[in-house]
């Protein structure tokens, strides 16, 4: 019922859309489909802030008309298709849940170029784009293990896709690093959005023990939480400093607006390819929000890390990493391949959970 | 722990019990509102609103129960007045408010919240194990359990209540008797949009003291189907929020013990405890008869 609602809010927003696209023909329409609100706080208002930012910078080129609170599933494919229909040149699919049906409407429309996030599906008009959010995730790994002073954190999960196993992993490896014995307790709320919710599984974590939380989900609820209780934790998405001001140690900020940019420009100058594109902290497509709340050899080391993830002489997924049931994952030396990661489906070593399948 | 964990579940149930006694009322005037989460998130939003601008959530609390009141005379105007459908204009209702309260709660998205402070009662909050749990809550928490208590006097024990049944039951024999069916399905209505208003108001000043945009995540629905689900009897309405707040709450804590259950699974048993305590419920035919308002959902128009 809730998904219904949402797809016939969905279809009136399109029909507001058609109206003002009539005006303006000879500009591009660069469009975009969100699963969340622009104003979530997380992952949704990362990728509006890109759009705006795309939007100043070839704002006589192109207008980016978007749509918010695309559901995952069926009503997602006809979203993405009423948009390509009512005349994009480009769409970007924002949420990994609209792989298959970008991937299908796709398909349906040769001459519109598609760009579906954190996807692992493409085509001749289907790019992917990517952000390696492990890098941070690693980061935070290490913080936690210097700032817990149980070596336990607790971690809230959205639904078990390769993209949050990843994330989960990272964040123990770089925990591991520094401290060989740290624990890390995993609940998955399954949602990406319900403020609620996330409140009450960083309360359940909390309550077992934790005292630093980590989330991927997208809004600052866990994060108001954490402050209530008096432990530390970091942000998703975006920075969420003005949720927990004395909380927050520092956040994965997704910043897409140089990539939106790049992308429209070659779409415009007729350069466009589908390409596979994944990438990290040195391309600037993720920044770390500020270190804070932590003493400064905390702070230094982080900084360290990730001076040395951006030169490329630390890679988060090297060997020796065992799977989580203590078999040999990768050998001494030996650094995990994209495609590896891309699907991952298991945990390594050190998460105290079972991984849903 | 045990505390910890009956503190969550009271946040997490408090909301859908107030929505749904709400929605129980106007449906027993015979009124069907689909609009339980449009009201809600405008109660969110209202209160939200208020309570920064004043720095009072209590004058936020207010401001959620007029917004989801006034709201639902919109609701009240279409249907009783103009006699639209009712299903139609219910939905109409949850979408309009959904994007109304958008537009409302732009400006105050990200702002730091203003938590409802808790009351504490003297004596009774010293009781030893549940003292401190459930007598150093927070007014919202009071407030629904008081109006489980009233409610179940007030349309069980007293005359008007009679009159609100009867209606639901027939509007067309309580309109020959000299019942005004109109004016009293109105304040019906409106209680039900006040409840919704104040369940909302919960949401964004006790459960998550912040603004998001669609924060009721269906809680709306939820709410709904719990009147049904409690067979339109208001202590069946706090046990069954309860039961899918404690499940709701309690996988999660499964999940952060590590009992080793999928998490899916785990996530579907509010909604699977729901369906089991519907099929029980639903065994009974006659019962179930009897507490069905009969002319729920049917338009009435006097003197026809």
């Amino acid at each position: 019922m809730k998904k219904l609602i949402i797809a016939l809010a969905a279809s009136a927003a399109l029909l507001g859309g058609f109206s003002t696209g009539a005006q303006a023909q000879e500009k591009k329409k660069v469009c975009f489909i969100y699963v969340g609100s622009k104003t979530d706080g997380g992952w949704t208002q990362a990728h509006d802030l890109g759009r705006q930012e795309l939007q100043k910078a070839l704002d006589d080129k192109i207008e980016t008309p978007f749509l918010e609170n695309v559901p995952e599933g069926p009503d997602a494919e006809r979203a993405i298709e009423r948009m390509a229909r009512s005349g994009c040149a480009m769409v970007f699919t924002t949420s990994f849940g609209f792989m298959d049906a970008t991937v299908k409407v796709a398909q349906k429309f040769p001459d519109v170029k598609f760009e579906h996030a954190t996807g692992f599906k493409s085509a001749p008009n289907l790019a992917t784009y990517n952000s390696r959010f492990y890098e941070g995730r690693y980061i935070q790994g290490q913080i936690a293990a210097k700032m817990s002073k149980k070596g336990l954190a607790g971690y809230i999960a959205s639904f078990p896709i390769p993209e949050v196993v990843m994330g989960i992993n990272a964040f123990e490896l770089g925990a591991k690093s520094i401290n060989p014995n740290f624990k890390l307790k995993v609940v998955w709320a399954n949602t990406w959005f319900d403020p609620g919710k996330e409140a009450d599984a960083a309360k359940a974590l909390i309550d077992q023990g934790v005292d630093i939380l980590t989330q991927h989900t997208d809004t600052t609820a866990p994060m108001q939480v954490a402050a209530e209780r008096g432990i530390l934790a970091f942000g998703q998405a975006s920075d969420m400093i003005a949720a927990g001001p004395k909380t927050q140690l520092t956040a994965i900020v997704d910043t897409w607006g140089a990539y939106y940019i790049k992308r429209t420009k070659a779409l415009l100058d007729g350069t466009w390819k589908s390409e596979q594109i994944w990438d990290g902290l040195k391309d600037g497509i993720l920044t770390m929000a500020p270190y804070t709340n932590m003493p400064d050899d905390v702070k230094a080391m982080a900084e360290e890390t990730e001076a040395k993830i951006k030169s490329g002489e630390l890679h988060p997924f090297t060997g020796p990493i065992n799977k989580q049931d203590g078999t040999a994952w990768l050998a001494a030396g030996e650094k995990a391949q994209d495609g590896v990661l891309l699907g991952m489906n298991f945990y390594v070593e050190g998460v105290d959970d079972k991984l849903p399948q | 722990m045990f505390e910890a964990i009956l503190l969550t579940v009271i946040t997490a149930s408090t909301p859908l019990v107030i929505a749904s006694l709400g929605e129980l009322v106007t449906e027993r005037a015979g009124v069907l509102n689909l609009g339980v989460e449009g009201m809600m998130i405008m109660g969110a939003v209202c209160a939200f609103a208020a309570a920064q601008l004043t720095g009072s959530p209590h004058l936020g609390i207010l401001a959620g129960i007029l917004g989801g009141a006034i709201f639902s005379l919109l609701f009240g105007f279409l249907t009783l007045t103009l006699v639209a459908n009712q299903v139609a204009t219910g939905l109409a209702l949850t979408i309009l408010g959904l994007g109304l309260s958008g537009q409302i709660g732009e400006a105050f998205v990200g702002q730091p919240g203003v938590k409802l402070p808790p009351i504490v009662i003297p004596l009774l909050s010293d009781i030893p194990f549940v003292g401190r749990v459930l007598f150093s809550q927070d007014l919202t928490f009071y407030l629904s359990i008081a109006l489980v208590i009233g409610i179940n006097w007030f349309l069980f024990r007293s005359r008007t209540g009679l009159k609100i049944r009867a209606i639901g039951d027939s509007h067309a024999s309580a309109h020959a008797l000299g019942i005004n069916v109109i004016r009293t399905r109105y304040l019906a209505v409106m209680f039900g949009g006040a409840c919704a208003g104040l369940a909302g108001a919960q949401l964004s000043l006790v459960y998550t003291p912040q603004w998001v945009e669609n924060m009721s995540a269906g809680r709306g629905w939820i709410a709904l189907a719990l009147v049904v689900f409690a067979s339109w009897r208001p202590w069946r309405v706090l046990a069954g929020g309860y039961l899918f707040g404690a499940v709701g709450v309690g996988q999660l804590h499964a999940q952060a013990f590590g009992v080793g259950l999928p998490s899916q699974l785990l996530s579907a048993l509010p909604y699977a405890a729901t369906i089991v305590v519907l099929i029980i419920i639903s065994h009974n035919r006659r019962t179930t008869l009897i507490n069905t308002p009969a002319s729920l959902g049917k338009p009435f128009v006097p003197d026809r």
